[in-house]
């Protein structure tokens, strides 16, 4: 049972930085990316490949986050403009190009088999040790706090949550300013904040390289968290699932993202760890395509009937848009 | 070479084919319904699926089972319409969109659920080759080519001679207009739905022949391919998801001819692909052969 809830924590803690980053791009400036998971990839990426190059991990990190926003900035200055529909298509199509090369460029990313190739085949290539150490350096400090040998999950949450919790207050204020209104006046009416003199554009490109650079962390932890990661790991389905999250607590919630995730990967771990009925009527390896039908089923329900999400306002969260 | 690059034109046709099958339908629930239907490549597998029910499992012959596929694909469609997108009416663009991806999330892992996630065949040889002059075919690319002609041509007429066609550019040309001058857009949509349900399901089914081999994401894989071939020929035109589809899939064969350099590395066909995709987006939504309007 312990596994099970240190389980949920490490996934919903990746998860609610990653779904914050959609929260600040769809809910507050309603731009709808549904190819964030690629900014996700890219950080990821970025870092092992700078780690495995010699460069040490806390230079390496910056570097992946850095290599997130510049590619958010590259789709996004010609894509903001779009119609909400294209725009969700072509960020979709830019998500699958990331994947796609990231299979296709073996030498710099390992190809399918992933970044235990980094180096080429052959070679067991390793991007991770020197968080390894770090981490346990941190299991050992709680470890002699509490008195006895904690599992190095424990860890992984104590660094990764101060991290989510410290993102979303930072969210929550950029959302109560003056930045913050005007990106939900965008949202309602363009043509109305352009009039008052404000930058539209701009504006869109800010909000577009904050939901970049937090998918970028979101990637930084997952990396952290496996030991080995593939193009595979970064489906456009991962994307779906930060949408869920947001709409599931109302679209401009900044602290429903918490629970959304924690609600979300307990729904997750819960169809692959626990067996009791009717779960246990279910092979294992059908209980992946079940939980993915219940997914599907939550959003058309949620968006159809409940589109203000669990704890959002009518008024504001309804996804009019 | 020649005959290489004549074998390429005549498999660029008929996927392009299937693409333009595809894309019409999805097409015309983007220009017509404005619904950017995200599970539209998995209407397809639900044909290829329905089908192999009744050819493999129940023994049917081939014809008979791809008619009930496309029915079934054509009524789930109408089904999916009524219960889930018809109540999203005047929601935003956004809102759709999402409806429709936890549609597609639903229909494929439903199929995973019930036929597995082994690779599935219809009932027929796959071993035989027709030779026609320097091309080479499978008996799936054949029976392609003739559905394609089919169901183009009954797409046509239905388009180009009828109340309903009529009715239907109207409603992509403008809706509100039409609206206004009688058209009743409400019967319209089921039709569309009909229309587009089979015509996925008719996709799904041939791209499986030529294929081979299919499993139940198969066709959200050649969703975007679909979307390309949509914004090629400018959404909402059915005419240009024609033209779209077979320039989509004859570039992408075409493409890799030794005669360009050595050819393309086929690995990079669907990246290409994107890039089109999301340049068309940005540059001409109107398509390559439409004329500009305020959409």
């Amino acid at each position: 049972m312990l596994e099970f809830w240190l389980f949920v924590l490490a996934t919903a803690g990746i998860y609610t930085i990653f779904s914050l980053g959609l929260l600040v791009q769809f809910g507050i400036a309603g731009l709808p990316n549904f190819g964030n998971g690629a900014f996700m990839a890219i950080s990821a990426y970025a870092m092992a490949i700078s780690v495995v190059n010699g460069l040490p991990m806390w230079a390496a990190a910056p570097v992946g986050i850095g290599a997130a926003v510049l590619f958010g900035l590259l789709l996004a200055i010609p894509t903001v403009r779009l119609r909400s529909d294209y725009l969700a298509v072509a960020t979709i199509a830019a998500g699958e190009i990331v994947r796609y090369l990231a299979l296709n460029l073996q030498e710099l990313t390992g190809g399918a088999a992933g970044t235990v190739n980094l180096l080429g085949p052959g070679i067991a290539a390793d991007y991770n040790s020197s968080w390894l150490r770090f981490q346990s350096g941190v299991r050992g400090l709680i470890s002699n706090l509490v008195g006895q040998r904690v599992p190095s999950d424990v860890a992984f949450i104590a660094i990764l949550w101060p991290v989510a919790l410290l993102l979303l207050a930072a969210v929550w204020y950029m959302v109560r300013s003056p930045w913050g209104r005007t990106l939900r006046a965008i949202r309602e009416d363009e043509t109305a904040v352009a009039a008052l003199g404000k930058d539209v554009f701009a504006y869109k490109l800010q909000a577009f390289s904050v939901g970049a650079a937090l998918a970028g962390v979101a990637g930084l932890f997952f990396a952290w968290q496996v030991s080995s990661f593939s193009p595979d790991d970064f489906r456009p389905t991962l994307t779906f699932y930060a949408f869920v999250i947001v709409i599931l607590g109302g679209k401009t919630n900044v602290w429903a993202v918490p629970v959304g995730a924690v609600l979300f990967a307990g729904i997750f771990a819960g169809t692959r760890f626990l067996d009791f009925w009717p779960l246990s009527v279910f092979a294992s390896g059908d209980r992946a395509y079940l939980r993915l039908v219940l997914v599907g089923l939550g959003l058309i329900v949620l968006v159809i009937w409940r589109p203000q999400g669990i704890f959002g306002n009518r008024r504001e969260d309804a996804l009019e848009t | 070479m020649l005959d290489q690059l004549l074998q390429l034109v005549f498999n660029g046709l008929v996927t392009g084919s299937i693409f333009a099958i595809g894309a019409i339908g999805a097409s015309l629930v983007w220009g017509v319904l404005r619904i950017g239907n995200f599970a539209h490549g998995d209407y397809m597998a639900l044909g290829a699926f329905t089908t192999f029910t009744a050819n493999v499992l129940l023994g049917l012959p081939l014809v008979v089972s791809a008619l009930l596929g496309v029915a079934a694909t054509s009524l789930f469609a109408v089904l999916a319409h009524q219960l889930v997108l018809k109540p999203m009416r005047g929601r935003g663009l956004t809102s759709v969109f999402i409806v429709t991806v936890g549609l597609a999330f639903v229909i494929r892992n439903t199929l995973f659920l019930v036929f597995g996630s082994g690779a599935r065949r219809f009932d027929i040889d796959q071993a035989e080759v027709y030779v026609v002059g320097p091309i080479r075919m499978s008996p799936g690319q054949a029976i392609t080519i003739v559905c394609a002609l089919i169901a183009i041509g009954l797409v046509g007429w239905l388009l180009s001679s009828t109340n309903i066609g009529r009715s239907m550019r109207a409603v992509a040309e403008n809706s509100d207009l039409a609206a206004v001058t009688g058209v009743d857009t409400d019967g319209l949509a089921t039709i569309t739905w009909l229309i587009t349900g089979a015509l996925a399901g008719l996709a799904g089914i041939c791209l499986g022949l030529v294929q081979g081999t299919f499993d139940a994401s198969f066709g959200a894989y050649t969703l975007f391919l679909i979307f390309t071939a949509v914004v090629l020929g400018g959404i909402g035109s059915a005419y240009g998801a024609l033209g779209g589809g077979l320039a989509l899939g004859l570039v992408m064969e075409v493409s890799t001819w030794d005669g360009f350099a050595g050819g393309l590395d086929p690995r990079y066909k669907l990246i290409l692909a994107f890039i089109a995709l999301i340049l068309m987006l940005l540059v001409r939504p109107e398509g390559l052969f439409g004329k500009a309007r305020i959409v």
